[in-house]
């Protein structure tokens, strides 16, 4: 496992007094889609925001790449290549889509790459193309969506990180956009995604962790956890708590 | 027709000024999402850089706006670092607050520096005048709308084209967001700190070359009319800042037109107060867009008050009233007074400020108030001066709340603008009511205090009279504060939507803590004329008010024993050190900067 692209060990985080995880730990191999599950103020999002620095851990670390990122802040961790698709979209309101995408890009000094890139987004993204000059407030919520992970695209990442992507879509947006993440993952970017939706999310993961007040309480091949009963004991609320 | 001509473009020109401040102002709320109180300094620095270059150093136009240009970006740099970002994780209010604590630190620098009397800044631009059309323009005129225009068509070119540019749009919109696509969101707050202060002091060079007059004194009205400006636009809107400055200066002008010079604040707060209330997104929003983000104006750090037990309060009553008795030395009583004084209008803004998290920053005008009431009630009417006194608290609470209740439905930043306006709203019709308040000669013969007949005239007797009646209303406080009324008071200010939806009626508790805290800053405000038996328009400036709250959060926001030791603190020391006027100013913004950013809950802790 020397050779994983995302790995988190031993990692303790607190919020003031409060803590949030304890000793977790998580890898994600390079050319995947791992999902983080789990149900509300289990420690997810928080999960997210010690990736991209956004949260410092209090203990353990986070390496990518072999090279330790935890303590560094969240605009030298998108240096690396990490790209971000956050809970609930988080799009510039006031710009228009393309004005977006060319902000996933806000790192690159290479010009010309970067036309290109908008490009070969944009064909992945036909939806968008169509949008190109709307304001993206504007815009419905899958659209949104899809400009979100556009966005992250033109960073030439090699891992996105999604927070809840699936959040507030019609059932009709959230295959759509499993299948583009799906898609993504195919063209060789390694995807951390952290999901509610288990049932859907281990559909296209290749790897899923279940996170339960902050530890972790399941982990394996998507296709295990998939028919594993405990999936749903871990849903519930936990007799671990109880 | 000719001169109404000439009066619109003499709107526009110094609407243009306004809007140099404006823009600044927008840009920094924009992205920082703070009111910038130390805008009007830099404009002040920017007019003196300009003195400097053009006088001293003769140097021509152009590099005489570079040097002004270079000089405030650099101090808008400063500040920035210094102000801001140190407090990015404090509450929303603290750099506000740590903003005005510059502000008077460069004010006061300034005014040590070159003296506080006015000078005039020669115009480089030569006096020549076109008549057109029967308009007569100013080739200065000419310059400042080109410098306007340039300035405006340079900064849309920066935030369109430029990489920066977008991190700053972006950082505006969502600055979480804009980090995740790898934006340095402190660099880019410090650039537009240096674009805004750029614009700021070029305006401040504009002001002075237009009125050939500059004075560190300006700092306070800059700062006002930008944020009117802004505010008229919609907080945080750029073009917006604009139009709101452009539609200003008109207001002015045609107003100094109809009604003559003394009236041209008035408008531009009057104007402020009318959009604030009626349309607080500015003239522009349209009704789709989300009001910004609620800023809860709370300004207290979650702390453990310190206790002091009942023996111990009631042992340092009867040390302080047993004083006069040891130290009889005048000098030192009459200053205790005056911290007594102070401790009232403390008590009075830690409970708005404080207790229901209102933070008012034109609690001066209530001593106006209650100072005018007493002395107009003894004067002219010649009622007896404690009548005239208790009288003038009634008054003043309310007064002071019925002025206020316009407010009672803003939150945040936007209680502490309205309040400033409001504030010098108070002053300006002291100013302009000449009939009743006698205008700017003010009220002179205020009889002394006296009980039973007996003036008090000896230090004693005043210090002991000021003392019972800070101890009285001290002592009502806390009991009110102890009651169900102070709970929910402090359920307020700690959520209201929350208080809201267990059925209390904010506006009303809102009231109540206006209408007691004026009672009490009314008190102050009538005993201090019968005291100084001489009062004007300025004698309750808005200093006092900046240096009341500096008062009551280095007691403890809410702390009623805090005000109390705050007041003797500021207002006592300084004055038994002998420290001069203009250093004590200096102090007080340096106590205040130092406050919010490393004990913002005060000496004996926040309630």
């Amino acid at each position: 496992m020397r050779d994983d692209i995302l790995t988190l060990s031993g990692i303790d985080t607190h919020y003031g007094p409060i803590q949030v995880h304890f000793g977790l730990d998580i890898a994600v191999p390079p050319g995947a889609i791992v999902c983080l599950l789990g149900g509300n103020a289990s420690g997810k999002s928080t999960t997210m925001k010690v990736i991209l620095g956004l949260q410092r851990p209090s203990a353990g670390t986070v390496t990518f790449d072999g090279r330790r990122i935890d303590g560094l802040p969240t605009p030298a961790v998108i240096g690396r290549g990490i790209a971000s698709v956050p809970e609930a979209r988080r799009l510039f309101g006031a710009m228009t889509a393309a004005e977006n995408l060319r902000m996933g890009a806000y790192l690159r000094r290479d010009a010309s790459a970067v036309a290109e890139d908008f490009e070969t987004v944009l064909d992945l993204f036909p939806r968008v193309r169509e949008r190109l000059t709307q304001k993206a407030g504007t815009l419905s919520g899958g659209e949104q969506q899809m400009v979100a992970m556009a966005r992250a695209l033109m960073g030439r990442p090699r891992l996105i990180c999604m927070d809840e992507p699936t959040m507030g879509l019609s059932p009709l947006w959230v295959d759509r956009v499993l299948d583009l993440i799906a898609g993504i993952r195919d063209r060789g970017t390694t995807v951390f995604m952290v999901e509610q939706n288990a049932n859907l999310a281990l559909q296209i993961a290749d790897r899923g962790y279940v996170l339960q007040t902050g530890r972790i309480v399941l982990s394996g091949p998507a296709r295990d956890l998939l028919t594993d009963p405990r999936i749903r004991d871990a849903y519930l609320g936990g007799a671990e708590a109880a | 027709m000719t001169s109404f001509l000439d009066h619109t473009i003499n709107g526009l020109v110094v609407g243009n000024i306004y809007a140099l401040l404006a823009v600044g102002l927008a840009l920094i709320f924009g992205v920082s999402r703070l009111i910038n109180f130390a805008h009007g300094s830099v404009y002040v620095v920017g007019a003196y850089v300009g003195l400097i270059a053009v006088a001293h150093l003769k140097l021509p136009l152009p590099l005489t706006i570079l040097a002004v240009v270079v000089g405030t970006g650099a101090l808008g740099i400063l500040i920035e670092r210094v102000g801001l970002r140190p407090l990015a994780h404090s509450v929303r209010i603290a750099p506000l607050l740590a903003t005005i604590g510059i502000s008077f630190v460069i004010d006061q620098l300034i005014q040590l520096t070159f003296s506080p009397d006015p000078q005039a800044l020669p115009s480089l631009v030569p006096d020549w005048r076109f008549t057109v059309g029967g308009v007569t323009v100013g080739a200065l005129d000419l310059v400042i709308a080109g410098i306007g225009v340039t300035s405006a068509a340079l900064l849309y070119g920066f935030l369109t084209f430029t990489r920066l540019g977008w991190a700053v749009r972006a950082t505006a919109q969502d600055r979480d967001a804009a980090r995740q696509m790898g934006v340095d969101v402190d660099a880019v707050n410090r650039a537009v700190f240096a674009i805004a202060s750029a614009l700021g002091g070029l305006s401040g060079l504009l002001v002075g070359m237009y009125y050939n007059y500059i004075s560190p004194a300006m700092s306070f009205q800059a700062t006002l009319k930008g944020i009117v400006a802004e505010v008229v636009g919609g907080v945080g809107n750029v073009p917006g800042a604009v139009v709101g400055s452009l539609l200003l200066g008109l207001t002015e002008s045609y107003g100094i037109a109809l009604l003559g010079t003394t009236y041209r604040n008035l408008f531009a707060f009057v104007l402020l107060v009318l959009i604030l209330v009626l349309k607080p997104n500015g003239l522009f929003a349209s009704n789709r867009q989300l009001p910004p983000e609620p800023m809860t104006g709370t300004f207290v750090a979650p702390s453990r008050p310190l206790k002091l037990p009942a023996s111990a309060l009631a042992g340092l009553t009867v040390a302080a009233f047993a004083l006069p008795l040891v130290v009889t030395t005048p000098y030192v009583l009459q200053t205790l007074s005056n911290a007594w004084l102070y401790a009232m209008l403390g008590l009075s803004l830690t409970l708005v400020a404080g207790t229901v998290g209102q933070v008012s920053l034109g609690h001066a005008a209530l001593l106006a108030i209650g100072g005018y009431v007493s002395a107009l009630l003894a004067v002219d009417l010649g009622l007896p001066v404690m009548l005239a006194i208790l009288a003038a608290g009634l008054a003043t609470g309310a007064i002071g709340t019925v002025l206020v209740s316009p407010a009672f439905r803003l939150r945040g930043h936007y209680v502490s603008i309205a309040t400033l306006a409001i504030g010098e709203i108070v002053g300006l019709v002291i100013l302009n009511w000449e009939s009743v308040t006698r205008g700017p000669i003010g009220v002179s013969g205020i009889p002394p205090i006296e009980i039973a007949g007996i003036p008090l005239y000896s230090a004693a007797a005043t210090y002991w009279f000021t003392l019972a009646v800070m101890v009285v209303l001290a002592l009502l406080q806390a009991k009110l504060l102890a009651s169900h009324l102070g709970r929910t008071l402090r359920a307020i200010r700690e959520d209201d939507v929350a208080a809201r939806s267990h059925g209390i009626a904010l506006s009303r508790y809102k009231a109540i803590a206006f209408g007691f805290g004026g009672f009490a800053a009314g008190i102050s405000g009538a005993i201090t004329a019968h005291l100084y038996s001489y009062i004007n328009h300025e004698t309750f400036n808005a200093q006092i008010s900046i240096l009341a709250l500096t008062i009551v959060i280095l007691g403890g926001m809410g702390n009623v024993l805090g005000a109390i030791v705050g007041s003797v603190a500021l207002i006592g020391l300084p004055e038994l050190f002998r420290i001069t006027a203009e250093y004590r100013i200096l102090i007080y913004g340096i106590a205040l900067l130092l406050l919010v950013r490393f004990r913002p809950q005060g000496l004996l802790g926040t309630v």
